[in-house]
């Protein structure tokens, strides 16, 4: 008989939601910075501090969202625990990409680039991780998880 | 707002809070300053000033010399012009508004609003009259409005040249007129795309065919782009006749002030460098402009020294950068600017008086003052003497902020502040010599320590 996987360590859809919207906003972030890099067109610049901004809006509810989780579980899920992780480095270097896309022309690089670079990576990463946990057969979730 | 924007604002306060300090100074003034490595933290530091009233203080001037507040209620203060017979023409009013293009713009523009007034654009000249000389300007009118941010303010004959944020324009004048008679007419459109540096400074060549009209860049280094930056950074030579203009002197990121040296007839002006690579970096300076001269900005700053921050780059240009004369200190914001005559006193007879708007983005603040920059046999000679202090006080706060400066041939400074919406006279002490020629020694009370 196969084993039914464990709904309590299934992610929750809204969390994976958020999750999953920072990587195409930081992946933008890190295109619009490599087309900047070829063209020194600033607008390229600006549109990845902006981007790199919503993306650190949906980084700061995921972290959230992590941490709560963590706690549910007492910090003892291992995947809960590498998901926060991941959500936690994404916030920090999200937010030294920000900064750093503060700095004026062309003194937002290299930095600005190879910090979108990782912090990029960092969302996939963390995305992949949440979104492949185990899922809740439909007739075993209970209310209470899917509210979680 | 979101989690994430609070999260991310804390943060910011947090490091803002942790920038103060800093080592020690290193010599910023003069011909040759030390220039450190450039430096640029997480966050460039922010320190604006704390405005508070100015109540019974007064500013500080050396001893003998009188303060007095010869007008108040002003609607943002710019620039003054002393006119043939005394009266005092006062430029009023807030330019800019350029848009917020990052998320940067949008904090710090927050952040810098608070150190400035809040009182509305006056877009208007006002009048102050002290008709019988003793030092109370009892009339006051206002001589034209509905102007566009006036700032640069020039008289050559019967011609009133006032630099609008977007064009310069003249009214005709006649000595004793209390309000102009007629509706401003257009010299010649100004750059005004963005505006980012909305100030047009203004001087008249000696023999008044030529205006000069400075014109600041549209960016601190750039950032918005190298397009927007045409017609910009530079001091354009404008024919008073005809309005056509030709780039006088180029490079100069935001040609604050200017004026014509007595004697010698030659241009000179003082220019806000740009920011963010450091405390120290990059002096405002003092110069005499040549025509046809480069100074560097974007490419280069103090000469040759480049600024990686510009894409692309233009070693050519850096080649032919020219070293501005007098540095003033890093960021102290250099707004006004005019050239003493004895009237001012022995110690303060030959030089020039620099109004320092002050920073706000530098920790421990600098500039908040009048600077006096002795001159010898026409050029900067020694450091610089504080004239009028006071308008940040030891408290933290900030009552006032000095902009332009105008040496009144009656032996007074004329003082213009922007953030208590003042005019400031400083007069020079009783018995100095009034109009005399230079040489002649003004006998009590111009011993200082």
């Amino acid at each position: 008989m196969v084993a039914v996987p464990d709904p309590s360590r299934a992610a929750s859809p809204l969390h994976a939601m958020l999750l999953a919207w920072t990587f195409p906003l930081y992946l933008g972030g890190l295109v619009a910075d490599i087309a900047y890099a070829r063209t020194y067109e600033i607008q390229w610049l600006n549109f990845a501090a902006w981007l790199i901004a919503g993306a650190m809006v949906f980084t700061g509810l995921a972290l959230a969202w992590s941490l709560f989780e963590a706690f549910r579980r007492s910090f003892r899920d291992r995947r809960t625990l590498i998901v926060l992780l991941l959500v936690a480095a994404m916030f920090v270097v999200g937010l030294l990409a920000s900064f750093q896309h503060a700095r004026d022309a062309w003194g937002a690089m290299p930095g600005g680039l190879v910090l979108s670079l990782v912090v990029t990576l960092l969302s996939a990463a963390a995305a992949v991780v949440l979104i492949l946990a185990p899922r809740p057969t439909h007739h075993r979730a209970s209310r209470g998880e899917i509210r979680a | 707002m979101s989690r994430a924007g609070l999260l991310s604002l804390a943060a910011a306060a947090a490091l803002l809070a942790g920038c103060g300090g800093g080592g020690g100074e290193p010599q910023m003034y003069g011909p040759d300053p030390q220039l450190p490595e450039p430096q640029r933290g997480l966050l460039p530091d922010m320190q604006v000033a704390d405005p508070a009233p100015w109540g019974e203080a007064r500013p500080a001037a050396p001893q003998g010399y009188t303060v007095t507040a010869i007008a108040t209620g002003l609607r943002i203060p710019r620039q003054t012009l002393v006119l043939p017979n005394g009266d005092i023409l006062v430029a009023e009013g807030r330019g800019g508004g350029a848009p917020a293009l990052r998320p940067k713009d949008v904090i710090a523009n927050v952040i810098k609003a608070r150190g400035t007034t809040s009182v509305e654009s006056g877009d208007r000249l006002t009048l102050l009259r002290d008709a019988d000389g003793d030092g109370t300007y009892e009339g006051r009118s206002v001589f034209a409005e509905d102007l566009n941010a006036p700032y640069g303010l020039a008289l050559v004959g019967g011609q009133l040249y006032v630099a609008n944020q977007d064009a310069l324009v003249r009214f005709s004048y006649t000595v004793g007129q209390t309000r102009a008679d007629a509706p401003p007419v257009k010299v010649a459109g100004l750059p005004s795309y963005i505006n980012h540096h909305w100030t047009k400074a203004l001087a008249a060549s000696p023999d008044g065919r030529f205006l000069y009209v400075g014109i600041g860049s549209n960016s601190n280094i750039t950032e918005r782009g190298m397009p927007a930056e045409a017609d910009r950074a530079m001091i354009w030579e404008v024919d008073a006749a005809t309005g056509a203009h030709r780039p006088y002197a180029t490079g100069l990121r935001n040609p604050t002030a200017l004026a014509i040296q007595p004697g010698t007839g030659q241009l000179w002006a003082v220019v806000n460098e740009r920011d963010e690579i450091g405390p120290n970096l990059v002096p405002d300076y003092l110069t005499f402009v040549r025509d046809g001269g480069f100074y560097g900005w974007p490419y280069s700053y103090w000469g040759r020294n480049v600024d990686p921050r510009v894409r692309p780059q233009d070693p050519g240009k850096v080649a032919s950068a020219i070293r501005p004369d007098y540095a003033l200190g890093a960021h102290v914001a250099a707004l006004g600017l005019s050239f003493s005559s004895p009237a001012m006193g022995p110690r303060f007879a030959e030089g020039a008086f620099v109004g320092e708007h002050g920073s706000w983005n530098r920790s421990p603040p600098s500039g908040y003052k009048v600077v006096f920059v002795p001159f010898r046999n026409g050029r900067p000679a020694g450091p610089p003497v504080d004239f009028l202090t006071g308008f940040r006080g030891e408290d933290g706060k900030t009552r006032g902020r000095p902009v332009g400066v105008t040496v009144d041939p009656r032996g007074a400074l004329i003082v213009a502040d922007d953030l208590s919406n003042t005019v400031w006279r400083v007069t020079a002490p009783r018995g100095a010599p009034s109009g005399l020629p230079s040489g002649v020694a003004a006998p009590a009370g111009a011993g200082r320590p």
